[in-house]
């Protein structure tokens, strides 16, 4: 075989360059390598082009015009510098601020308590592996997936009706739209264990609710406590919104500024709630690895 | 015969005992000690948050009764028997269907928008592709802020700079999908195998040519995945937008609940309980196509 333009390259020259200069052999002893895979590019771009004309229509039915995204970013940009610097104004502000953020973090905490105690037993009853019957786990699933399809927000508006505006509806709120996740995930954490478990206590003559409690338990309860504290730190954010349907927290004081133009305010809300949840997440995230890290090692 | 079972000496197996018994003594008062705490807990959320048993279930029939109301029409017979009355705005009226289509194209867009960013975003917060230390905590710390604010706030605030209508629905999910995305993607491409990137290097590739070949096709099923989730979450979300103002069929919802237009509230909420089971499977089977696809390969 003849030895290419190789050899007559300057010195300096990178591999690249040597490469792309003997492009056309490459190409010539590679072909399936260089070969264009037609059927495969058109599958990409006609996905590529499907997801691209619905994003159009999209745009096109929703009636989004450019001239009202650049004005609406130039009033975000006046209502940024607006912000600065962030201020509560009074200290009877600050108060009440502080007070509406340990109603935000009480309702995240009751709520999730509440629903995961209340999913605990329908867990069970949603597992393959504790109750083998087909259609209470088909019932009991689907139960939870309705539950877990309405959103916080609305439950807190049923709640509202119930035991009235309040930090107690959004307790309420929370508990029941998790208590949908829980029951599924604590469900999965269930089906997840090694049977070895109990058929050891069966063996030795336990009963079936012996079984659950020794060789179940154990191996479930760390991942149920970790999904715990998971949802603990999803349910603060969620509980600094509901405020703005009147189901108490910090939301309530949040919608007030921004309808107010107080955007200083709503800054300093802003890094409350930022600041709150940085905390509750270390403090969760070392609970965890204490939990999970515990076990393993 | 002597017993096959080995047994200590007296003064040996004591002070095991006793090292055991401390041991468990130890452990039982750390429970102890997590229990009151939890329960000390539990008391000043309750406080905090209003709890009150009592209105609880004093009121409690009214949930019942709230739920028992949903189904009965104005006239007071149950929706079962005049099914087409109970979805009125269906069936007489073209009112909720296009609401519906608007919620559903608000968590299309933002969901696209907010993957577009947060695609370009986790390629600068990936450890293994971005040098610079400050770029990438920069955009770490870009990505959390996006996540860590609610949507719902970030509505808010659009709402005033934007006013009333879609598009500040869509710039919030957008905004709150970068953010979450954002940081799976990153996670995602800090996993990729590294040889194929140093060996487009080593051939004198460009940055953007290393991510195009090398990355690219290692990360993307992963990605597509993702945003399936994350449409699925925002399908949900875009359905609650419509209670501050941003768009979709939450507006029509808010307006039911508020006024008690009890069977209007369980049909509008039936109508995005079954669209969001609908897009929850859609999204599954894609899910799981493109998972076994890449199994095939």
């Amino acid at each position: 075989m003849t030895a290419p333009a190789a050899t007559s390259l300057a010195p300096g020259a990178t591999l690249r360059e040597a490469a792309l200069l003997r492009r056309a052999e490459i190409e010539a002893r590679y072909p399936t390598i260089f070969a264009v895979n037609w059927t495969r590019r058109a599958e990409t771009i006609g996905v590529l082009a499907a997801v691209l004309v619905v994003y159009v229509f999209g745009l096109a039915t929703l009636d989004i015009s450019w001239s009202a995204v650049f004005s609406g970013v130039g009033r975000l940009g006046q209502f940024a510098v607006l912000m600065f610097p962030p201020s509560f104004g009074t200290t009877a502000k600050l108060s009440l601020y502080m007070w509406s953020l340990a109603q935000t973090l009480a309702i995240a905490f009751l709520g999730t308590l509440l629903a995961a105690l209340f999913a605990l037993p329908f867990g069970f009853l949603a597992a393959r592996n504790v109750i083998p019957n087909i259609f209470a786990h088909f019932v009991v699933r689907r139960a939870l997936d309705t539950v877990r399809a309405v959103d916080t927000l609305i439950w807190a508006l049923i709640w509202i009706n119930v035991v009235g505006l309040g930090p107690f509806a959004g307790i309420l709120a929370i508990m029941t739209s998790d208590f949908g996740a829980f029951g599924k995930l604590f469900s999965e954490a269930i089906e997840a264990t090694d049977s070895r478990g109990v058929e050891g206590v069966v063996s030795t003559g336990g009963g079936h609710l012996q079984a659950v409690r020794f060789g179940l338990l154990p191996q479930a309860l760390p991942v149920f406590l970790s999904q715990i504290l998971y949802f603990f730190e999803s349910n603060t954010r969620s509980a600094t919104i509901i405020g703005i349907v009147g189901a108490g927290g910090i939301g309530a004081s949040l919608y007030e500024e921004i309808e107010q133009n107080e955007w200083p305010r709503v800054a300093f809300l802003i890094l409350m709630i930022l600041v709150a949840v940085a905390i509750i997440d270390m403090i969760s995230t070392r609970l965890r690895v204490a939990i999970i890290g515990g076990r393993t090692s | 015969m002597a017993s096959a079972i080995h047994r200590l000496p007296d003064a040996q197996a004591a002070v095991l005992t006793r090292s055991y018994q401390a041991q468990v003594a130890a452990r039982r008062r750390q429970a102890y000690l997590g229990a009151a705490v939890l329960i000390a807990l539990i008391y000043l959320a309750a406080y905090v948050g209003e709890v009150s048993p009592v209105k609880f279930f004093a009121n409690l029939g009214n949930f019942t009764d709230y739920i028992g109301r949903l189904f009965h029409l104005d006239s007071g017979a149950s929706v079962f028997t005049d099914v087409s009355e109970w979805f009125w705005g269906v069936t007489q009226k073209s009112k909720w269907l296009p609401l519906l289509g608007q919620t559903l194209m608000i968590a299309y867009v933002g969901t696209i928008t907010g993957a577009v960013g947060a695609f370009f975003w986790s390629f600068l917060a990936a450890q293994n592709l971005v040098r610079s230390k400050w770029l990438r905590v920069f955009a770490r710390r870009f990505l959390e802020f996006c996540r860590t604010v609610p949507e719902l706030v970030f509505a808010l605030i659009f709402v005033v700079a934007f006013h009333l209508g879609p598009l500040p629905g869509i710039l919030a999910l957008a905004i709150h999908t970068t953010g979450a995305l954002g940081k799976l993607f990153a996670e995602v491409v800090e996993n990729i195998d590294m040889k194929p990137v140093e060996g487009l290097v080593s051939t004198g590739g460009s940055w953007v040519q290393m991510v195009r070949f090398a990355v690219l096709p290692q990360i993307l099923s992963n990605f597509i995945s993702y945003t399936l989730l994350r449409f699925e979450i925002n399908v949900r979300s875009a359905g609650i937008m419509g209670f501050v103002g941003a768009g979709g069929i939450g507006q029509e919802l808010l307006v039911s609940v508020r006024k008690f237009y009890y069977s209007d509230v369980s049909a509008i909420l039936l109508l995005l309980i079954g669209t969001v089971m609908v897009i929850d499977l859609l999204t599954e089977r894609l899910r799981h196509s493109l998972i076994g696809q890449e199994v095939g390969a």
